[in-house]
């Protein structure tokens, strides 16, 4: 690759991981004016971020250096995530045919750190919150996985740039109610992952309902930081997937970046109007969703 | 080759040394310098893709001592050879508890043995010797099994093993006969130019009887019951190599009969979405480390049937590139299923050394105490679960791009592809829950029971085996794209030509996932060191852990095994079919509550246990034939004789 190209790579990598933590502020945003509240500032989370990066820490006795290298494991791998990522018009820092199973083998790696070091407290409530999360992120990875599929067909390109250019550039004929489909699928898959309502809620006050937060009660100062950074990396992530998935990323810095304030909107828009399901319902969701991209499959596999 | 018989003759002699002269030692070296002789004689033909070979006569009828070692034999080999040594290294130390009650030199032969018969298994070219060495294998493995026969689930389990070993056999047999009959001779180079029905059937009893060996859903039955009742190190070898035995015999078989119909494949990925999903389900409901390790190798050889299932499915359509990634994919899933399961047993082994038991709701906080074995599982956790940057994750990319070639092509294809997706995604999802279960719940939080605080760490012997294990995991993992050097050597003998792993594009992938993984690590090291730059000097307090308020959190408040397992464990309840057994307490002054579940095997639940009864009610009604008079019995034969007698010449 040139080097101009790896720059412009780079740079995005760094505008993405620089953006990232703005989005959760758009969504909460977005929620206040829906409560007619004027909610907390926009970078909320950064100040949250550097607040946390700058206390010290307290470890449970039952905790051994699993309950440390998780935080830091989690960051790495969202972090890597983002050199999979084309955004915009500019190509993923790293391309390659199948390179988005590498991406879902990060964001899973990073889960089983999550889910082992909320294990290894020996809490009851985070023990609960990984099982929880095993179970869905399970329902989950077929979606994931089968919505790529129908993309892979629909523009025969096995990375994510590729797909991403021809979906936005050379989008083929008649194929807008697929990427309907496979966006829909790939939006319950990204509430889902991402711990957002109708899944979870990330401002539930009671430890027995939570699964994203639950998992992280134990953790404090610098490892917080890193898990609710990479936890904002990954909703960047998956959320520049559904926009790519619609054709927006691959037209240019200002599409996509329009796409994800108005995923963000979106998504304070859910939260707003919807409660939490409840948790015996949330496996027909994810079932729901499957059937969604099976069937944009069965469409791709009936036109010419 | 000459390597070959020297290791064979080293196994089967130090082997008998130890069990006559009652010292392990001589079996131990033996062990390993016959291993490492093995491994010098794989080396030639995985290098430069020269096959050696050995024919010498043999009085048996039909039979020859045929041997010959292509890069294919080779391939396996190599995992045979590593684990063989290993393990043997592992059992010096885990054998140690066993060393007064028993002499243990008898073990050390029947292990020596099955090593040695293992080797001929892959190296042998004629069908009696193969049949031969097969039998060897399955008997020289039953006796490792009921090690401790003195228990009486160990002679169950051993038995089970016995019967369906030899069904297995059977069915062999009777495709070595069929197969001879129409080549006239018994030699694998005789075998083929069959029609195409023939050829179906004698694929469909390949894959009935080598599948037996193999562990494919429903014919699994005996692994669970075999694996947790033998010691570690054999469930190692069984679990990482034995079970691979039977995938070596049906790809032979596949070689002999040629690319076949598309169905195959088809019947291949079948087989290989009902093992995987339902082996992994299965594990996640188990609460013996050893049992559920015994299901995840069902699991895992169902991924492996998916990939060379594809592979088939290449061949048969004609697409090289699907044909090259499904069978590398599946015969690298295959080593690495080798490697991290062998570690996994080698660790639970420790763990049920150490702490006395493999039930995972009794186990807990192991780490502290048992930092090295913990580490090792730890790694080989992630292993199997196909994450990155370890081994597991290479194989399953390989099988999962190879699937997302099929789905991208026209026709019935795209179907297989997607089947293979969207199972592969499943099955490694539940692996995930599964074995961030096992792990968590044995080797994290605190004890579940008082008993285990004497726990200590194995010794020195035992942990060496795990590290070269681990090694050879990241090895792979991190070097995948040099490994695949021989690739074209071992697709060779499938059927998959010189130039379609190039064609494949793979290599420039398999680039891009090390310049990922080193990524990986660069980042996560500057990270930890970032942490630890920010944490210097600030306070770093010590307490409870936060159970909301509640200041005494005790050890029998933890989240346990089955209630992590619980959401999936409902959600496919038709399949699992869990049993609950709940007693509620009751009355004005209740008593304390019990909730016990198991999860007994659906196949031998629901299609073995039925089918042995309605064979046996059936066999019943001859049981008038078994009287007990010696005289009517030799009656009997003279009545058959003559009829036969007059059948045949009148």
């Amino acid at each position: 690759m040139e080097t101009g190209l790896i720059l412009s790579s780079a740079g995005g990598i760094a505008g993405a991981a620089l953006a990232a933590p703005l989005l959760s502020g758009v969504i909460n945003r977005t929620k206040a004016v829906f409560a007619g509240r004027r909610g907390q500032p926009l970078l909320q989370a950064y100040h949250d971020i550097i607040k946390l990066l700058g206390k010290g820490a307290v470890y449970s006795r039952t905790t051994t250096w699993v309950f440390r290298a998780g935080p830091v494991i989690q960051f790495s791998c969202a972090a890597l995530a983002l050199a999979l990522l084309p955004m915009g018009s500019r190509p993923a820092l790293l391309a390659f045919p199948g390179d988005f199973i590498c991406l879902a083998g990060l964001l899973a790696l990073m889960r089983f750190f999550l889910m082992t070091a909320a294990l290894d407290t020996g809490s009851s409530f985070e023990g609960m919150g990984a099982s929880r999360e095993a179970a869905f992120s399970a329902l989950a990875e077929p979606v994931f996985l089968l919505s790529l599929a129908v993309l892979a067909r629909l523009t025969g390109a096995l990375s994510l740039s590729g797909m991403a250019s021809r979906l936005a550039l050379h989008p083929a004929e008649g194929s807008g109610p697929v990427l309907a489909l496979t966006a829909l699928a790939l939006f319950v898959v990204f509430l889902a992952e991402n711990a957002r309502v109708p899944v979870d809620d990330p401002n539930t006050h009671l430890e027995l309902t939570m699964i994203h937060e639950v998992m992280a009660l134990d953790h404090g100062g610098p490892d917080l930081a890193f898990i609710q950074y990479a936890a904002q990396l990954k909703l960047w992530i998956m959320g520049i997937l559904v926009v790519n998935a619609l054709g927006l990323g691959g037209r240019g810095g200002w599409a996509c970046a329009g796409g994800m304030a108005a995923l963000a909107v979106l998504i304070g828009i859910v939260e707003s109007t919807m409660a939490r399901l409840r948790l015996l319902r949330v496996p027909q969701l994810m079932i729901g969703a499957g059937a969604l991209s099976l069937l944009a499959l069965l469409l791709t596999l009936v036109r010419p | 080759m000459a390597w070959l018989l020297l290791s064979l003759g080293i196994l089967l002699a130090s082997g008998l040394a130890a069990w006559v002269l009652r010292r392990e030692s001589i079996g131990l070296a033996g062990a390993l310098v016959g291993c490492a002789a093995g491994l010098a004689s794989a080396a030639a033909p995985l290098m430069t893709g020269r096959s050696c070979a050995l024919s010498l006569p043999w009085s048996v009828p039909y039979g020859s001592f045929h041997l010959e070692i292509d890069a294919l034999s080779a391939f396996f080999l190599l995992p045979l050879f590593l684990v063989g040594a290993l393990s043997a290294v592992y059992a010096y130390g885990y054998l140690a508890p066993y060393r007064k009650s028993q002499p243990l030199g008898r073990t050390w032969f029947f292990y020596n043995a099955l090593v040695a018969s293992m080797a001929l298994v892959v190296t042998a070219r004629n069908a009696v010797l193969f049949l031969t060495a097969w039998e060897a294998m399955a008997l020289t493995s039953f006796f490792l099994v009921v090690f401790e026969s003195e228990r009486k689930d160990a002679r169950e389990a051993g038995w089970s093993y016995l019967v369906a070993g030899h069904l297995g056999t059977a069915f062999l047999i009777i495709l070595f006969v069929w197969l001879g009959s129409r080549a006239g001779s018994l030699e694998f180079e005789r075998f083929g130019n069959l029609d195409s029905r023939a050829a179906g059937m004698l694929f469909l009893l390949a894959l009935i009887g080598f599948g037996t060996k193999a562990g494919f859903f429903p014919l699994h039955v005996w692994l669970p019951e075999a694996h947790p009742a033998a010691p570690s190190h054999v469930s190692a070898l069984m679990s990482g190599v034995m079970i691979k035995m039977g995938i070596y015999g049906l790809l032979r078989i596949y070689i002999c009969l040629g690319p076949g119909p598309a169905w195959w494949g088809w019947l291949m990925v079948a087989v290989g979405v009902v093992s995987g999903v339902l082996g992994v389900l299965f594990a996640l409901a188990q609460s013996d480390l050893k049992r559920l390790l015994a299901y995840s190798s069902v699991e895992n050889i169902g991924i492996i049937a998916l990939g060379l299932g594809l592979g088939m499915l290449g061949r048969s359509l004609g697409i090289p590139a699907l044909a090259a990634l499904g069978f590398a994919g599946g015969l690298l899933h295959l080593l690495n299923h080798a490697l991290f399961k062998s570690l996994l047993f080698l660790g639970a082994g420790a763990v049920a050394h150490s702490a006395g038991t493999r039930d995972i709701e009794h186990l807990g906080g192991l780490a502290k105490a048992m930092p090295w074995t913990a580490g090792f599982f730890l790694l080989g956790a992630v292993a199997i679960c196909g994450l990155p940057p370890l081994n597991g994750f290479v194989g399953e990319f390989l099988i999962l791009l190879g699937a997302y070639h099929g789905a991208c092509a026209v026709g019935h294809l795209a179907a297989a592809g997607a089947a293979a997706i969207a199972a592969i995604a499943l099955i490694g999802g539940l692996a995930a829950a599964c074995f961030t279960r096992a792990f968590g719940i044995v080797f994290l939080g605190q004890p579940r029971r008082r008993h285990t605080e004497s726990i200590h760490e194995v010794g020195w012997s035992m942990r060496i085996p795990m590290a070269v294990l681990a090694a050879s995991c990241v090895a792979i993992g991190l070097g995948a794209p040099w490994l695949f050097a021989s690739a074209d050597r071992v697709l060779g003998p499938l059927g998959v030509g010189a130039g379609s792993w190039a064609g494949s594009g793979a290599r420039g992938c398999l680039l891009g996932l090390t310049l990922l993984w080193a990524g990986l690590l660069a980042v996560a090291l500057a990270a930890a060191g970032f942490r630890r730059w920010l944490l210097g000097g600030r306070p770093i307090g010590e307490g409870g852990t936060w159970d909301c308020g509640y200041d005494r959190p005790s050890e029998r408040m933890q989240y346990t095994a089955s209630s992590f397992a619980q959401p999936l464990i409902s959600l496919f309840a038709p399949v699992l079919r869990t049993r609950r057994e709940l007693a509620t307490p009751t009355g004005y002054y209740p008593g304390p509550a019990d909730l016990a579940t198991t999860t007994p095997d659906i196949a031998s639940r629901r299609l073995f246990s039925p089918a042995y009864e309605a064979m046996q009610a059936l066999l019943a009604r001859f049981r008038w034939l078994q009287h007990g008079y010696l005289q009517l019995y030799v009656l009997q034969l003279a009545v058959t004789l003559l009829v036969l007698l007059i059948w045949k010449l009148g």
